[in-house]
């Protein structure tokens, strides 16, 4: 290994300063040639999310005149839970888009090039529990400074799960088959809770007391959260319904519990589907995880190293890398996290063909192979042991 | 960039009371970035205002008539807004004059711009913005306005695209019917691309009060060009003293007027509107210094004469801003610790808790500032 930083790959100093030199300028080049048309993309897809957003609600309670109580035709359970899932539907993905593919990336500073006062880092909230700038502070400057450091990144297994055999075993990672699940059904509440304080608290570092005024800003934005999809539009519908239910015998409080529903189901929709492109981006196989002594004092190249062979990207046609927030475009994510994200498709084959030239690898699959890893891997290090990651030929 | 929000809660009564309920429904957003979906007219959120028609005063400038959305308020003849401009995909801001009496019925109003050689944003709205665009635009501000009540005798003095303020004071006091005896000695390159003037010379022939005199800078039928000149002035309007006078023009003009005006001790009677802040010399011996920003946490070094709007912008900050000439105090922050100087005066900021209008003050030595 020589004198040269204890990283998992065979290259010297000066080859990863080069790799490094590369990548910025790939970086550079790219930030360059921003303009309108990424303006235009971004305006559009919030447009178009806020429609979906708006015009799934709407479904929803379009299908409320179809129950069976109602005296037409088409009444009936059947046709009310078609419509009723479509209008679901679209809020599910109006949900996913908001929260994936704009407002991450939004907080990600990616789009405050364009200083626009509307569409700016510091002021957009977002449609889930956690308040933006906890998050960002969770993820921005923890997870995206400290990538796959075991120890100091937080998002390395999220303080309940064993990701990667550097991880030592305790006995209550036996159950993380069933956190797994968990998180996957309420990933909105787990991102909400993924606080450092948390886990000071458990670990009887700080008194509760301490970290209250954080818990009262996190509830407060979770009060605003429940109490849009659990009373305001559940409520309206109800209080709809109560003259009608003079003439159509239906009782204004299913009607509450339906559209409770389908909000629940909608929420649900955006939880899974983010948790599963998510735990692809760092936990599926032959993704590597660095201790602190690896990182200590890394040179710029060197972080690009750790972040590639850190991260995971999923192949998959245009919609596919929109729909997961162009987090299936992992690795660019993690090299360039300021980046527009609607760039990150461009740079990709620039970014894969440097790595080929380094003899780096690019971990790259299919959503069920980096998925099913990712199951199976959490079903293995739920017991001592595991493998790590191949280290490359030393030659 | 900081055009002045709308506040739905301020005033409103039960539209406000309604909105905030219908925003527990749209948290974390609100109810105005739903309806902006419909039509961008109604939000509350922000105001934009909707281009509904163009028109092609001279060769290169166009007079935009603007539709604005909710909450606008009735601007003064005289006054200016704010208008954010995307230009390739950034957002800026610029000031421009409104060309319209406030008279008009169908509650839209104009601005009058005239694309400079070089300038990007003002070439953009000339040339590209097109019917049907919605563009920011933020409420009439400035106080270049003539008073209400008082009967004055106005002469004008405009050169160029400033005619702006006074095309629209004109048109209102026509329209209102209570043009007092005015003169007004207009500035620009030839007879052809005089922007409005046509319609000044109508106005001319038309209102027996009105008088205009036209001088044309690019050689005049005597061969030479006429500047603004004392002995011109006595010419034109030899009772200059006894009048108001409102003047808008490139700085060179407004300073000539501005030292006949004190010469005469009547500088109380001459009212100046700028398109740019005219910045006092820097002094060779101006240095700078290490700057704060003490909110975002950074420290950048900084020369004495770089504003400090565009050393937190180099440093990678985005604070709010508007005209970036020191009128609409859109940039404004508190200066916390050191000193720096006012680009227009010259003169030295560093009381702790003073005002700092970033965009026309630059570091003069080391500075913290509450950005």
């Amino acid at each position: 290994m020589g004198n040269r930083k204890p990283l998992p790959v065979n290259l010297t100093d000066e080859q990863i300063d080069e790799f490094g030199r590369e990548m910025d300028s790939i970086y550079y080049e790219t930030l360059e040639s921003r303009g309108d048309r990424d303006r235009l993309y971004i305006l559009r897809l919030i447009r178009t999310q806020r429609s979906l957003a708006l015009g799934g609600r709407l479904v929803i309670y379009a299908s409320l005149f179809l129950l069976p109580a109602w005296p037409h035709a088409m009444a009936g359970w059947g046709t009310t839970l078609i419509v009723m899932g479509l209008g679901v539907l679209m809020l599910g993905i109006a949900k996913i888009l908001e929260n994936m593919e704009i407002a991450h990336n939004v907080l990600h500073a990616q789009w405050d090039w364009m200083k626009d006062p509307e569409i700016q880092s510091n002021t957009w909230e977002w449609d889930t529990m956690s308040p933006s700038d906890r998050w960002m502070h969770s993820h921005n400057v923890v997870h995206h400074t400290w990538t796959n450091v075991v120890g100091k990144d937080l998002d390395v297994g999220y303080g309940i799960m064993r990701v990667t055999p550097m991880q030592p075993w305790k006995p209550h990672y036996l159950l993380q088959p069933v956190y797994f699940l968990l998180l996957m059904l309420f990933f909105e509440e787990g991102v909400a809770l993924h606080e450092q304080a948390l886990i000071d608290v458990l670990e009887r570092k700080k008194k509760v007391r301490e970290t209250l005024p954080l818990w009262k800003k996190i509830g407060r934005k979770v009060w605003g959260q429940v109490r849009k999809d659990y009373i305001m539009w559940p409520g309206l519908a109800a209080l709809v319904a109560v003259p009608i239910s003079f003439f159509v015998p239906e009782s204004p409080l299913t009607v509450f519990l339906l559209v409770a529903a389908a909000n629940f189901v909608a929420n649900l929709i955006r939880n899974v589907w983010a948790f599963i492109i998510i735990f692809c981006g760092h936990f599926p196989d032959d993704v590597y995880n660095f201790t602190p002594e690896q990182v200590e004092g890394e040179s710029r190249g060197q972080w690009y190293v750790r972040q590639l062979l850190g991260s995971a990207n999923i192949t998959g046609g245009p919609l596919f890398h929109v729909m997961s927030g162009n987090l299936s475009h992992q690795i660019e994510h993690h090299l360039f996290p300021d980046l527009c994200s609607n760039r990150y498709p461009e740079v990709a084959p620039r970014v894969r063909a440097l790595a080929a030239r380094y003899g780096l690898p690019y971990n790259t699959a299919p959503l069920w192979r980096q998925f099913g890893t990712t199951w199976l891997n959490n079903l293995r290090l739920a017991f001592p042991g595991g493998k790590l990651p191949p280290e490359p030929a030393t030659g | 960039m900081g055009l002045q929000e709308p506040d739905p809660k301020a005033g409103g009564g039960w539209l406000a009371k309604l909105s905030s309920i219908t925003d527990m429904f749209a948290y974390p957003l609100r109810t105005s970035h739903y309806v902006e979906l419909v039509n961008p007219l109604w939000t509350t959120h922000r105001m934009q205002a909707r281009v509904m028609d163009v028109w092609d005063e001279t060769k290169d400038a166009r007079t935009i008539t603007l539709k604005p959305g909710a909450n606008w308020r009735l601007h003064r003849p005289g006054q200016h807004i704010r208008v954010g401009i995307p230009v390739e995909g950034r957002h800026y801001t610029r000031t421009y004059t409104i060309s319209s009496p406030p008279e008009r019925d169908d509650g839209c109003f104009t601005i009058t711009v005239k694309a400079i050689a070089g300038g990007r944003l003002s070439h953009h709205i000339v040339r590209k913005l097109k019917v049907g665009d919605y563009i920011p635009v933020g409420l009439p501000q400035g106080d270049f306005y003539l008073p209400d009540a008082s009967p004055i005798q106005p002469l004008f003095i405009t050169a160029g695209s400033g005619i702006t303020p006074a095309m629209s004071m004109l048109r209102s006091l026509i329209l209102q019917e209570r043009l007092p005896e005015t003169v007004h000695i207009h500035y620009a390159p030839h007879e052809f691309d005089t922007i409005f003037g046509r319609e000044l010379r109508q106005m001319d022939a038309e209102q027996p009060l009105y008088k205009l005199h036209e001088i044309h800078t690019h050689r005049n039928e005597t061969g030479g060009a006429e500047r603004f000149t004392r002995e011109g002035l006595e010419r034109l309007c030899p009772d200059w003293r006894e009048r108001d006078c409102y003047a808008c023009g490139p700085p060179a003009l407004l300073a000539a007027i501005e030292e006949i005006w004190e010469e005469a001790g009547l500088s109380h009677r001459l009212h100046i509107e700028r398109f740019r802040a005219e910045l006092a010399p820097i002094p060779k011996d101006a240095v700078g210094g290490t700057v704060r920003f003490a909110n975002a946490d950074l420290a950048v070094d900084a020369d004495g004469e770089t504003n400090l709007l565009r050393v937190a912008e180099d440093a990678g900050l985005n604070p709010p801003h508007g005209c970036r000439m020191g009128i609409c105090h859109t940039c404004n922050t508190t200066l916390k610790s050191g000193c720096v100087r006012d680009l227009r005066s010259g003169d030295f900021i560093n009381e702790p808790g003073a005002t700092v209008q970033t965009c026309v003050c630059a570091a003069a030595g080391d500075c913290e500032l509450a950005l």
